[in-house]
């Protein structure tokens, strides 16, 4: 492979550390920011299990996403994951909880603008529905699971100490649960921008089982996360841990594990096929967002709780960074392509006119598109 | 079996429970021989069985205070309930006060030996029994924070009523010391145990209190 694929994909990997610094948060947050779990500990159990959500199961959700907008160059495919990395880490840097996935859409509507693609109206429609579903979703689940859970402790009649054990235990399988979804259904806004243009190949392990080259790069995205989770992301932990609501260790586990019951739902494709079989409507396979899933739990707590103890502002906040994060992503990833186009002489999307023989471009399959790298064609960088 | 409980997932925090559950039977065991001591006092005055139930009650002090270190200590070292641990701390600070208080009262019989007429017997067992009840019920109530959060009201609700019960007898037991023919100097010894036992469940009232709101923090 050569170095100017890496230079490609960097920032990708770039997006992928600032979903670790940011989305791990939405998994471990609660229970680091109330002390139930030491930060290293919540870091490598999130690294490993989105690692292998990621290469096991990342594979549903990369297909919607690849609808919203095919993608058709390294370069266009580089410039829209920076954009949207590029957001996601100023939301970050502000200690907002933010959304890659809003970062990424909105990246792909300005690729979309640039290269007078028409964006799929039905796929995102299907995305934006999942924005306005997936919190609702959360904190009802977060609702039936909360009364679920009171009215067992309060049967049980534990003692103090017990409830600890039992929670710590509980954060530590909840907190699991949801690296594993979010390795899942997150994997395609770090990497599926790439899929179409994978400079990788499927290799066999020994007949056993096929790596295919998707996963490849859904690995490189996985380790990247995990990187961001182990170096940035103890900071966002301590916003969610405490900064929209004082939350008990008991309904810090409810408000995980309502965010990653939503996530496995809207990433497994084994729960998919299931629902076709026996004949029900099938949940949509879609990247939904990390943040809106745990604060729509949080926010079913407080709702059952009266509504006391929210704090309107800090959820002020992060409604804005929702808003402003898919504009800041169309709006760099716009006019980062204009200059990687006609600064950089990048071919940014397959029939972009170049003025030099330089653009590094691949198809997808099955779409016409021009030929794979050679040596000859190494992009100027 | 044995090799079951070690590997239980419980086996770090059972030690711990049951050194709360003795600290807590330590504080009731010293309530009840408080009130054998004075009630015995105020039969037979000062006597080898009065001393004895003082050294229990002050052996009891003693483990007590072993006891809460031991917990506290353990709290911290095992970073235990992180939420709570802060009130648990305060909690068993606030009964170990009582323990002392307990111990100071028959102390102070022991020394300063004070002559009761028989006309105040009464007024001073039921002031003791009072107290003495108030100390239960704080017990129970504890006991229900860490088990059965839901039952803490009730047990705090009798520890109220038995302070306000404790005061309409002190206040009694001191109008009628000082209406009596005594001279001044007694009438103020007298006086200093009223308030000594009736002290008790005054403290006993406050810890309650505090209790209520580490009861609501607990909540889900």
């Amino acid at each position: 492979m050569e170095i100017s694929v890496l230079l490609f994909l960097s920032s990708g990997l770039f997006l992928g550390w600032a979903l670790g610094a940011n989305d791990a948060a939405n998994v471990f947050g609660t229970a680091v920011g109330t002390r139930m779990i030491r930060f290293s500990t919540a870091a490598l159990v999130c690294s490993v299990f989105i690692i292998l959500g990621a290469v096991f199961s990342g594979s549903g959700t990369t297909e919607t996403l690849g609808k919203l907008g095919a993608i058709d160059t390294l370069a266009g495919a580089f410039m829209t994951a920076f954009a949207a990395a590029l957001s996601v880490h100023l939301m970050t840097m502000a200690g907002l909880p933010v959304s890659t996935t809003q970062a990424i859409v909105g990246a792909i509507i300005g690729w979309n603008l640039f290269s007078h693609t028409q964006t799929d109206s039905g796929a995102l429609v299907k995305i934006l529905s999942t924005w306005v579903i997936c919190p609702i979703l959360s904190a009802l689940i977060a609702i039936l699971l909360f009364k679920a859970t009171a009215a067992a402790l309060a049967q049980a009649k534990l003692h103090l100490l017990r409830i600890d054990v039992c929670t710590r235990l509980g954060l530590l399988v909840a907190g699991t649960f949801g690296s594993y979804s979010l390795g899942a259904n997150n994997i395609a806004n770090v990497m599926g921008v790439f899929v179409p243009a994978s400079p990788f190949t499927d290799f066999d392990f020994a007949g056993l089982f096929t790596f295919s080259s998707a996963q490849q790069l859904f690995l490189i995205g996985a380790i990247a996360i995990g990187i961001g989770v182990m170096t940035y992301s103890k900071r966002v932990m301590m916003t969610v841990g405490s900064g929209l609501m004082p939350l008990s260790p008991i309904a810090a586990w409810v408000v995980v594990m309502a965010h990653s019951i939503v996530l496995f739902l809207f990433a497994s494709t084994g729960l998919e096929s299931f629902m076709a079989e026996i004949g029900l409507p099938t949940i949509p396979l879609v990247p939904v967002s990390s943040s809106q899933a745990i604060v729509g739990a949080v926010l079913g707590i407080a709702i059952l709780k009266g509504g006391r103890g929210i704090r309107w502002r800090v959820l002020g906040g992060i409604g804005m960074g929702w808003v402003a994060t898919p504009v800041i992503a169309g709006l760099v990833c716009f006019i980062g392509l204009f200059f990687l186009q006609n600064v950089f002489d990048q071919r940014v999307y397959a029939g972009a006119p170049v003025t030099a023989p330089m653009a590094i471009s691949a198809g997808a399959p099955g779409r016409p598109g021009p030929a794979k790298p050679s040596v000859a064609t190494v992009p100027k960088f | 079996m044995a090799l079951m409980k070690k590997i239980s997932l419980f086996s770090r925090t059972q030690a711990l429970e049951s050194e709360i559950d003795d600290f807590l039977d330590k504080l009731l065991q010293s309530s009840l021989l408080f009130k054998t001591a004075v009630n015995l006092y105020l039969k037979k005055g000062y006597t080898p069985d009065f001393e004895k139930k003082l050294q229990d009650v002050n052996k009891m002090e003693s483990t007590a205070d072993n006891l809460r270190r031991t917990i506290e200590t353990k709290l911290y070292a095992q970073t235990l309930i992180p939420e709570s641990r802060g009130d648990v701390l305060g909690l068993i600070e606030n009964l170990d006060h009582v323990l002392n208080m307990l111990e100071g009262a028959l102390w102070a019989f022991s020394i300063e030996r004070p002559d009761i007429p028989e006309e105040f017997h009464t007024d001073y067992e039921t002031l003791t029994e009072m107290a003495v009840q108030s100390v239960e019920s704080l017990v129970l109530a504890s006991r229900a924070f860490f088990r059965n959060i839901e039952a803490v009201g009730d047990h705090n609700y009798k520890v109220m009523l038995y302070e306000k019960e404790a005061d309409k007898i002190g206040t009694k037991l001191k109008k009628a010391i000082f209406a009596s023919d005594l001279d001044l100097s007694r009438k103020s010894h007298l006086r200093n145990f009223v308030e000594q036992i009736d002290d008790v469940p005054d403290w006993a009232e406050d810890v309650a209190d505090r209790l209520a709101i580490y009861s609501i923090k607990r909540t889900v």
